[in-house]
């Protein structure tokens, strides 16, 4: 009879079992889908001309860095910041990480969504500044715990400066739309 | 016992629903815009204890909050930036969103190249200026950004450029007397200075005299200007070359004083020529 009921409830529960696998598979798979981007032409980026090699490679290193900021932010590790970000921007992130881990928090980061627009090369090729029209979701976690989401969208400034072998986000603001 | 799809049913309903109410979401009374560094409240609604978590790149923030008791922030938000709030409840979240914008320009990021440029350069020297509040946060407002390029000597060139999302840049050529210049960027009462170098240009009518001395001819040219009449920095090298039956000598003298002198041997018929940079100069048959 015991068997015929550990039997019954087994059978009862493995729908469920199903269901949440299925449900985290699919949580899953959209945390590690690409975001999609759209890239306006940059036909007018200020006084200097953007070649195409250099228009993608600050795009390139401008979607990384939002890879590096959600790694950060989630695991609380400034450090990962260190190949994309640079200047202020690194430092205000590192500022964030250190309240994030003062407070027991932690935040994921998933961008959705990116329309980048470049908006300006200067004149001595220094640095490029770009609008970023982005959908994220944001999670927060308060000791592993988590309390909300939310779907975001709003827009990044971001101004990008050459390094040795990669462009680096200097500046990073959200602006209102 | 067998399956009962209804049971199963009922359960996960159960679930979704507990789920549900947990994640209920409620507007949070937050202004849409506040200015970095602002002293500002927020009303709540409701009874007993929640948590407040402020979250976005820029800063994160958590306070305990007693619903119905207006939450009180003392200029703790000041990076600017798109924030999440959540007021978390015993039963419900409350959420909202809003910016953190910009204050006053407080500082200017001046970026000048070169620092270092020959005369007369049409465009030759870019301005660019990034605008930033006491906070770092990069004011977006437009804001006028007035550009000075001056020396001792001359009128200055000035230009007023507005900031378009947080950047301002100028070009402005280099002057036609040789010296430093202060390169100036100003909002308001802030300023930076930077100085450019204008330095001479190629010369201008490269000229030597030849004399016999001994078994040598003594080569010097006049003093070096270039065709604005700036005297050629000291150090500036001047070859001479000496051509005589297929064989070839060349000297390379750095400029003192404006002038740059060297001895090659006395040939008969020997042609001795002078150039600096991509400057020929006169060429000189040698009978002495």
């Amino acid at each position: 009879m015991a068997a015929v009921t550990k039997s019954g409830r087994a059978q009862a529960v493995a729908p469920l079992l199903v269901a949440s696998s299925i449900f985290g598979t699919l949580l899953l798979m959209s945390a590690v889908e690409q975001p999609a981007v759209r890239v306006a032409n940059a036909d007018s980026v200020g006084p200097r001309t953007l070649e195409a090699q250099t228009r993608s490679a600050v795009i390139r290193d401008y979607l990384a860095a939002w890879s590096s900021l959600s790694h950060a932010l989630d695991e609380n590790n400034a450090h990962l910041l260190d190949t994309d970000f640079t200047g202020l921007a690194r430092e205000k992130l590192s500022d964030t990480i250190a309240d994030q881990q003062k407070l027991g928090l932690r935040t994921l980061y998933l961008d959705r969504q990116h329309d980048i627009h470049l908006i300006f090369y200067s004149p001595e090729g220094l640095s490029v500044q770009l609008l970023d029209s982005v959908e994220y979701d944001v999670q927060v976690l308060d000791h592993d715990k988590v309390q909300a989401t939310q779907h975001v969208r709003t827009q990044y400034l971001a101004v990008l400066t050459p390094t040795e072998v990669r462009w680096k986000v200097r500046i990073f603001q959200s602006t209102p739309e | 016992m067998r399956f009962r799809p209804t049971f199963s049913l009922a359960v996960w309903g159960i679930v979704i629903s507990l789920t549900f109410a947990r994640a209920q979401t409620v507007p949070l009374a937050m202004p849409k815009h506040v200015e970095a560094g602002s002293i500002f409240s927020v009303s709540t609604e409701g009874s007993g204890k929640a948590v407040l978590y402020i979250v976005g790149p820029g800063q994160a923030l958590r306070h305990d909050v007693q619903l119905g008791e207006k939450i009180e922030f003392a200029s703790e938000l000041h990076n600017a930036g798109h924030y999440s709030a959540f007021l978390v409840g015993p039963l419900s979240t409350q959420t909202a969103e809003f910016d953190v914008i910009a204050e006053q320009p407080s500082t200017l990021s001046f970026l000048a190249k070169p620092s270092r440029l020959p005369i007369d350069s049409h465009a030759g020297i870019s301005g660019v200026v990034y605008v930033f509040d006491a906070f770092r946060n990069l004011v977006l407002v437009p804001t006028e950004v007035s550009f000075e390029l001056s020396q001792s000597r001359g009128a200055a060139q000035t230009r007023t450029v507005a900031t378009n999302n947080g950047v301002a840049w100028v070009k402005l050529d280099s002057a036609s007397q040789a010296g430093a210049a202060q390169f100036l960027a100003r909002v308001g009462g802030i300023a930076e200075k930077r100085v450019i170098q204008q330095v001479p240009g190629e010369p201008c009518n490269l000229r030597m005299s030849a004399r016999k001395s001994g078994a040598w001819v003594e080569l010097e040219t006049e003093p070096l200007r270039d065709c604005k009449g700036n005297a050629v920095p000291d150090g500036t090298i001047v070859t001479f070359i000496e051509r005589n039956n297929g064989t070839e000598s060349t000297v390379d003298v750095p400029l003192k004083r404006g002038i740059a002198r060297t001895n090659l041997p006395s040939n008969d018929g020997a042609t001795i020529s002078v150039a600096t940079g991509v400057v020929m100069g006169n060429e000189i048959r040698w009978q002495p």
